[in-house]
């Protein structure tokens, strides 16, 4: 039952702000919407907590310990996250940026790719994951050239034809797996249902199975933002308005990892072997080096934690990748500190830019003078970001570097030197834009930043204690995934 | 005669399937290569039909009838409104090459059947001789939306490849789950609406649907 309001009231959101979007009320309803999903997302984790992992209706959608802690993440950032675009989208309709109608869309298309999230992460049939998938690229396509500047619409144009593409080698990695399924399931709708699938997963035959991860991790490779292929995710998180670079870094690249993962459990069942892990771990390897050293030549703010996000992305991918108890314990929570901080961050971004009227971090001076709540969700967000102790990025980050000295000491120096990289060059370029000399003006709209020391205050928790049934839900999942 | 006249059959749509996807590759007309992807999706409902009737598969006819209707009529359809709104009914698109691209699909199919041979070789179906020709129509789509530069052929590409994994889907499996082709056609359909709407963006931001405009995202 909690399932079905988990998805029912997003679903909903998204007809009603169809029809009301343009409405002065339609922030609040908004807001609204997405406080009614999280509270029913907090039932259904309460249900879990109280009554363990179960599945719903024919067993077509399902929670466990993987993505029950998703699913509340999922429902808490877009519950946020709406919160800080009420002000927000106001202070762009003031400056003539979006008219109403645009707003409608905005409103509405936001609830339904909560929606398509939401179901990516509950179904059981990895069909239908697929298709979730697929729907929230065509959620977001539209958000993302929401401005309607020319490069708004390159920016969703790429975005739409590599994700397209790469969802296309996705689809076809489902075909081969059921295809390997209906050996062993039979024909039908139950063959691709990962428990089923899971159940059977070692009479799965493995050549197939093989040839399937490599086109699911392809496919569902380029909605994390995997290098090389990451084109599509610095220009529309760039271009996009800020509320939905936030939601794309913090939520939908969670939902895509989620997919390999789910998928990387079922091959290694069948193959017995590390196949998976070893693809994981260079294609999260060169993400992690390539995103630092591009992070470091960039000039537009939204750009750069863009790019910060395809580093971390890697970071969890190599950490699932090399699998095992640490490791992939690492890989969840970074999952977690991961998306709130960048959403964090993305607040705090978006309303330095509306400031400073530009996004080029030239432009971004003293905020901490003119606006000091701005200047320091900034400062923290970023400290928070780069690994420092005691954030929850430090623990995840720690974990995961001991772990590869430990099995793979081949990768330390490659790791060690992009985080450092980037380090380095956000720091720096943090510095500047919290301190130095300003000249500003003040926002029409009180900014909304409670969601961003929120944030980083669940993140400061994480660094220092992780609540118990979480902990147990991440060693569940560990060895789901192994 | 070793394969029945419904298998014959079958393979001949298959054989027309891989024609279709080479004349899409060298097809410059945008007019055309909008009729070669509705004849290629009527190829494609004809073959699923026969496929059910031959395997006695029921839920293939619902496949095959909405392959009918999404793909050899409704997108079609919404193409030619498009380009008639858009005004770029006759446009003609310069294609360099057409020799070399040529060869490229023609390695390309090789490429494809060495890979799906082993997959065939395992598949139980009376159509796993064309799981190979499938896979060389979606790396050919995605060869043309490679090399085209104009925002329709390019979509044309994408329904193509779409197409393509439809038709795996069907040789390797005889389908997915109901449930799951309903939501891919959804997709699909829902896709082709949005990118309806984004010709017109394109078209009012750069004053043309040539994407070699759009060349300012760019790492430098």
């Amino acid at each position: 039952m909690e399932i079905f309001w988990v998805l029912c009231i997003p679903l909903f959101g998204g007809l009603m702000l169809a029809v009301f979007g343009m409405r002065r009320y339609a922030p609040e309803l908004n807001s609204a919407m997405s406080f009614c999903t999280f509270a029913a997302a907090a039932a259904l984790t309460a249900r879990v907590i109280s009554s363990g992992s179960f599945s719903a209706w024919d067993e077509q959608f399902f929670v466990d310990a993987f993505n029950v802690f998703l699913v509340s993440l999922t429902a808490f950032v877009g519950f946020t996250t709406s919160l800080f675009s009420r002000p927000y989208m106001r202070i762009e309709h003031d400056h003539g940026k979006l008219s109403a109608n645009r707003l409608r869309l905005y409103y509405s298309m936001y609830q339904l790719f909560s929606f398509t999230m939401l179901l990516a992460l509950l179904t059981n049939n990895m069909g239908i994951l697929w298709v979730a998938m697929e729907a929230a690229t065509l959620t977001t396509v539209l958000l993302v050239s929401l401005y309607r500047t020319p490069a708004s619409i390159e920016a969703a144009w790429k975005y739409f034809i590599l994700c397209g593409v790469g969802l296309a080698q996705a689809l076809f990695g489902t075909i081969l797996l059921y295809f390997a399924a209906e050996k062993i399931l039979g024909a039908g709708g139950n063959a691709l249902l990962w428990t089923h699938l899971n159940a059977v997963k070692t009479q799965l035959e493995p050549t197939v199975l093989s040839l399937s991860f490599v086109f699911l991790l392809v496919g569902y490779g380029t909605k994390v933002g995997l290098a090389p292929l990451h084109n599509w995710l610095p220009d529309a998180h760039a271009e996009g308005p800020t509320p939905v670079s936030a939601v794309l870094s913090g939520l939908l690249l969670n939902v895509a990892l989620y997919a390999v993962v789910r998928s990387k459990v079922l091959v290694d069942g069948a193959l017995g072997t590390h196949f998976a892990g070893n693809f994981m771990m260079g294609f999260g390897l060169f993400s992690v080096v390539m995103a630092a050293f591009f992070l470091s030549r960039q000039k537009d703010v939204k750009r750069m934690f863009a790019y910060s996000s395809i580093e971390h992305m890697g970071l969890m991918t190599f950490a699932f990748g090399m699998g095992g108890p640490v490791a992939t314990f690492a890989g969840l929570l970074h999952m977690t500190v991961h998306s709130l901080t960048k959403s964090a961050i993305f607040f705090a971004v978006g309303h330095a830019a509306q400031k400073s009227g530009t996004q080029l971090m030239d432009g971004i001076r003293g905020l901490i003078k003119t606006n000091p709540t701005i200047g320091w969700g900034m400062a923290l967000g970023t400290l928070a970001i780069l690994g420092m102790p005691p954030f929850g990025v430090f623990t995840s980050e720690f974990m995961i570097l001991t772990t590869a000295m430990h099995s793979y000491p081949w990768a330390m120096p490659f790791l060690l030197i992009a985080l450092g990289v980037a380090f380095a060059s956000i720091f720096g370029r943090m510095q500047l834009m919290v301190f130095g000399e300003t000249g500003g003006q003040r926002l029409p709209h009180p900014p909304a930043l409670i969601p961003v020391f929120v944030h980083l205050a669940l993140v400061l928790l994480l660094g220092l204690y992780i609540p118990p049934y979480l902990a147990e839900w991440y060693r569940q999942a560990t060895a789901l995934i192994g | 005669m070793g394969i029945p006249f419904s298998g014959q059959l079958i393979n001949m749509c298959a054989a027309l399937l891989l024609l279709i996807a080479f004349a899409m590759l060298s097809q410059r007309r945008i007019l055309s290569l909008i009729n070669l992807f509705a004849l290629q999706g009527l190829i494609l409902a004809f073959s699923t039909a026969v496929v059910a009737y031959t395997s006695n598969q029921h839920h293939l006819y619902t496949s095959a009838a909405l392959t009918l209707l999404l793909k050899a009529m409704i997108l079609p359809w919404i193409l030619h409104r498009l380009i008639r709104k858009l005004d770029i009914k006759w446009d003609v698109e310069t294609l360099f090459n057409i020799p070399t691209i040529m060869l490229v699909g023609l390695v390309l199919v090789v490429f494809a059947f060495n890979l799906a041979a082993p997959i065939s070789q395992m598949a139980g179906t009376i159509t796993k001789s064309t799981l190979g020709i499938a896979m060389a129509s979606v790396l050919l789509s995605f060869l043309m939306m490679i090399t085209r530069s104009k925002a329709v052929p390019q979509v044309v590409g994408f329904l193509a490849m779409e197409n393509g994994l439809f038709f795996a889907a069907t040789s390797a499996t005889y389908g997915m789950p109901m449930v799951v082709e309903l939501g891919i056609a959804l997709d699909v359909l829902v896709g082709m609406f949005i990118l309806g709407i984004f010709f017109f963006q394109i078209r009012v931001a750069f004053d043309s649907l040539d994407l070699h405009h759009m060349e300012k995202l760019k790492e430098n």
